[in-house]
C-alpha cells in the first residue's frame, strides 16, 4: 500500500449520503405554495397583501380596465398568429396562450426609458412596449430575423438562443450604471432593465452567469422567469431540484414567486422590483408561476408528453377569466366595456391577418445588406455576382 | 519614434482609444490591478477607473454576453480573452449574437466590440494556452478578423479595430509580445489591408501574427543562398486583402502560406483556392501550405516539431521552386 492511497473517509466520519440528502421529488403538484404572491385568486377574489395593496390601489379604474384590454387583445393577436401558421402563412408560431397575465402585468410595470430583453414568446410584452404586432410576425413568416429597431421602443430583438438575452440585459444594465441613470431620483431618468426567460433557460450556464454579473455589479436588472412548467417536453423536475425563485439567494439578491396568472400580482411584484433596480438596490429574480396552455410551438405535440387533466387544472386558473370576474364584481367594468374590447379584438385580428398577408418577400440581394457596417470585399463581390446571376435569367426580377 | 514592445504598443493604442472616446471600455479577467496576465492593460485602470477597465467575473460567456449589452447601450467594449483556448465558452455569443445582430436588426444596431485574443504557441505553455483558432472566426460572416505582428501595427491596428462599427477579433502573437520595434506616426493602410514587408521575385511567403517574423528570417536566409523571396504580412484574415495577394502572385508566380494553425481548412486553404481561381495562369507551381499538423496542440516538449519554423518554410520554398 502506497502512502497516499485513498482512505474511505465516508466510513471514517460516518457520513451516509443516502440518508442525509433529500430525495428529488416526483412530479410535483403544480401549486405555487404558500410563498407565492397572489392578489387575485382563480375565483377572482381579491387577496389582501400588506405590502403590495398600495401599488394596486394607485391604479385608476381606467388603468385597471386597460390591463383587461391588453390581456384580451394580446390573446386575440396570438390566436390569429396561430391560425396564420396553420394556414401556411407563417412557418412557425410560438404561442403565449396562458401567459398573458405574466407578460402584460410585467410589461405594464415598465417605464418608457426601461429596456426589455425578450425570448421569442414575449408578444404580450412587445404589445405593452408599443411594438407593432405585425413586426413580430416577420421572423416567423421568414421575411427577416426580427428587423425592428430595438431602440425605438426599448424592446430588444427576439432571442432564440435560450438564455443568452439574460447576459445582454445585464450588460445593458451595466451600461445604465455607467451612464449614471440609477438612483438619481428623477422618474424620467432612472432606468431599469428586464430580462425575460423561461424555466428551461434556468438550466443554461448563461443564466447563472448573468445572475453572477448582475449580483457583483449590483446592476439595475430584473430577471423575470416565466415558469410555464414545460421546456418543450421536459417538465420542471428535469430542470431543477429546488424552486427556481430560491436561486436568487445564492447570488446575493432577492427572489420572489408570484402567481403568473394574476395580472395584479405580477404588476405589483414587478413594479416593486423595477423600483428597487432604478433606485440602486440592484437585481431581483421573479418567478412567475404560470402554464403554457398550448404547444411549445406550432411544430410541437404536447399530447405525447403531458396529460389533459393537467391542462384542465390550469384552465380553471385562466388569467383573463379571473380578472374579468373581479372587474365585474367590483363594478369597475360592465358588459358594454367587455363587448367593446371583444369588438376591438376582432378588428385587431382582421388587421393583423391582412397586414401579414401583404408583407412583401424581401429582394434576394437584401441578404447582403447589413452584414457589415463598413465595406467588406467578400460581401461586395458576392452581391455583385448574385445580382448578375439573378439578372441573367430571362424575364428576371429579383 | 522610440522602440517599444508589441505588448506595450497595444497598451499605448488602447490608451489613445480610451482618451479619444469616453465610450470605450475594457472588460476581462485580471485586467485591472494586475494589468492582465501579459500586462497589456497595465496602468489603464489606475488612469481610467474601474468603470472603464472592468475586472469581470471568471466567465467568458458572461464577458461576451455583457459586452453585447454594453454595446447595445452605446459603449464600445474591448474584451480581453486571457488565452486563445479560453475563448470557446464565449463562442456562442460571438458567432450567434455579435456576428449577427447587425443583420438581424436590419442595421439598426451595431456591435462595435473588439475581442483581443493572445494566440499561438512557442512559449512552452500548458494545454489550451497555445492555440490558433482564427479560422473558426474568419469563417463567420459579420466578424472581422485581424492579427498584428509588430509593435507599430499593434499600436495602430488596435485603434482602427476600436474605431470600426463592426466586431473585430484581434489576434495578438503572444510569443512576440516582448519583441521590440519602432512605432511610427500613423497606421500603414486601413484595417483590412495587407503589407509587403520584403520585396522579392522568386516566390511569395504569406503569413500573419507570429509567423511573420519566421518568414522574414526565412527570406533573409534564402537571400544568402541567392533566392529572392517576397514576404507579405496579411494583417487581416477577414476580409483578406485579395488585391495585394494576387498582385504578388502575379509577380512571383509562386505562393507559400505559413501559419501555426493546422493546414486542414486553415487560412491557407482559402488563400490557395482563391489564388487558383483568380490567378491560375500566373502560377508556376501549386500554392503550398506550411502549418501545424491536424492534431490537438501537442505537449510543449513537442511544439518545436509541431510549429512551422525557418527550415520548414525553406523546405516549402525548395519544393515550390523545384516544381
Amino acid at each position: 500500500m502506497s502512502d497516499n492511497e485513498v482512505a474511505p473517509l465516508e466510513t471514517a466520519f460516518g457520513v451516509d449520503h443516502h440518508v442525509t440528502r433529500a430525495q428529488a421529488p416526483d412530479r410535483p403538484a403544480q401549486e405555487g405554495g404558500p410563498e407565492m404572491v397572489q392578489l387575485l385568486n382563480p375565483e377572482g377574489e381579491r387577496v389582501a397583501h400588506p405590502e403590495l395593496d398600495a401599488i394596486v390601489d394607485d391604479l385608476s379604474d381606467e388603468a385597471l380596465r386597460g390591463l383587461y384590454r391588453d390581456l384580451v387583445l394580446v390573446r386575440r393577436f396570438d390566436t390569429e398568429a396561430t391560425a396564420l401558421q396553420r394556414q401556411g402563412e407563417l412557418g412557425l408560431w410560438a404561442s403565449l396562450l396562458g401567459q398573458e397575465a405574466a407578460q402584460v402585468g410585467s410589461g405594464r410595470a415598465l417605464r418608457r426609458q426601461d429596456y426589455a430583453f425578450p425570448t421569442y414568446r414575449e408578444h404580450g410584452v412587445a404589445w405593452c412596449r408599443g411594438v407593432d404586432p405585425v413586426n413580430l410576425l416577420g421572423m416567423f413568416r421568414g421575411v427577416n430575423h426580427g428587423g425592428w429597431d430595438p431602440n425605438e421602443k426599448n424592446f430588444h430583438l427576439y432571442t432564440i438562443i435560450i438564455g443568452a438575452q439574460t447576459l445582454h440585459a445585464t450588460g445593458y444594465a451595466m451600461g445604465v450604471q455607467r451612464d449614471g441613470d440609477v438612483g438619481t431620483g428623477d422618474e424620467r431618468r432612472d432606468t431599469a432593465v428586464i430580462a425575460y426567460f423561461g424555466d428551461g433557460a434556468t438550466s443554461q450556464g448563461d443564466v447563472s452567469e448573468a445572475l453572477v454579473f448582475a449580483g457583483v455589479n449590483n446592476s439595475p436588472v430584473v430577471f423575470f422567469c416565466q415558469n410555464n412548467q414545460w421546456a418543450i417536453s421536459e417538465p420542471n423536475e428535469k430542470q431543477t431540484r429546488a424552486p427556481l425563485w430560491h436561486r436568487a439567494r445564492g447570488f446575493g439578491f432577492p427572489g420572489i414567486r408570484v402567481d403568473g396568472n394574476d395580472v395584479l400580482a405580477v404588476y405589483a411584484v414587478t413594479k416593486q422590483a423595477l423600483d428597487a433596480a432604478r433606485t440602486g438596490q440592484g437585481p431581483t429574480f421573479i418567478e412567475a408561476f404560470t402554464y403554457r396552455m398550448g404547444a411549445h410551438t406550432t411544430s410541437d405535440d404536447p399530447s405525447k408528453y403531458r396529460v389533459s387533466a393537467e391542462v384542465e387544472v390550469w384552465k380553471h386558473r385562466d388569467p383573463i377569466q379571473r380578472y374579468k370576474r373581479w372587474l365585474t364584481t367590483t363594478g369597475r367594468a360592465d358588459v358594454d366595456f367587455f363587448d367593446a374590447v371583444d369588438a376591438e379584438a376582432e378588428e385587431l385580428g382582421a388587421s393583423v391577418r391582412e397586414r401579414c398577408l401583404s408583407m412583401p418577400d424581401p429582394d434576394g440581394s437584401a441578404m447582403f445588406d447589413h452584414v457589415y457596417a463598413d465595406e467588406h470585399p467578400v460581401t461586395t463581390r458576392e452581391r455583385q455576382w448574385f445580382e448578375q446571376y439573378a439578372d441573367s435569367f430571362e424575364g428576371a426580377h429579383r | 519614434m522610440t522602440a517599444t514592445t508589441l505588448a506595450k504598443g497595444i497598451t499605448s493604442g488602447l490608451r489613445a482609444a480610451m482618451e479619444n472616446d469616453p465610450k470605450v471600455v475594457l472588460m476581462g479577467e485580471d485586467i485591472g490591478k494586475l494589468g492582465g496576465v501579459f500586462r497589456v492593460t497595465e496602468g489603464l485602470q489606475k488612469d481610467f477607473g474601474e468603470d472603464r477597465v472592468i475586472d469581470t467575473p471568471l466567465a467568458e460567456a458572461g464577458i461576451l454576453g455583457t459586452a453585447i449589452g454594453m454595446a447595445l447601450r452605446g459603449y464600445r467594449p474591448v474584451v480581453e480573452i486571457q488565452f486563445d483556448g479560453f475563448v470557446y465558452p464565449a463562442f456562442d455569443h460571438i458567432v450567434s449574437q455579435v456576428a449577427k445582430l447587425r443583420a438581424r436588426s436590419l442595421g439598426y444596431v451595431s456591435m462595435p466590440i473588439v475581442i483581443r485574443i493572445p494566440f499561438g504557441g512557442g512559449i512552452g505553455a500548458v494545454e489550451h494556452h497555445s492555440e490558433s483558432n482564427e479560422a473558426y472566426f474568419a469563417h463567420t460572416a459579420g466578424l472581422r478578423v485581424v492579427a498584428c505582428s509588430n509593435p507599430h501595427d499593434a499600436h495602430w491596428m488596435i485603434q482602427q479595430a476600436v474605431a470600426t462599427d463592426d466586431p473585430v477579433i484581434f489576434y495578438e502573437p503572444k510569443r512576440r509580445y516582448w519583441d521590440k520595434g519602432e512605432v511610427g506616426d500613423g497606421p500603414d493602410g486601413a484595417l483590412g489591408t495587407a503589407r509587403v514587408l520584403r520585396e522579392g521575385t522568386d516566390a511569395t511567403l504569406f503569413a500573419y501574427g507570429p509567423m511573420v517574423k519566421t518568414c522574414l528570417q526565412a527570406a533573409q536566409a534564402a537571400d544568402e543562398e541567392g533566392r529572392s523571396l517576397e514576404v507579405i504580412d496579411l494583417r487581416s484574415l477577414s476580409p483578406l486583402d485579395t488585391g495585394a495577394i494576387l498582385d504578388s502572385v502575379r509577380k512571383t508566380g509562386r505562393a507559400i502560406v505559413v501559419h501555426e494553425a493546422s493546414t486542414f481548412l486553415g487560412l491557407g486553404s482559402e488563400i490557395s483556392a482563391m489564388v487558383t481561381e483568380e490567378a491560375f495562369h500566373h502560377l508556376e507551381a501549386p500554392v503550398l501550405r506550411v502549418g501545424g499538423y491536424n492534431v490537438p496542440y501537442p505537449p510543449s516538449r513537442l511544439e518545436e516539431e509541431f510549429l512551422p519554423d525557418l527550415d520548414r518554410v525553406l523546405d516549402a520554398v525548395d519544393r515550390s521552386l523545384a516544381y
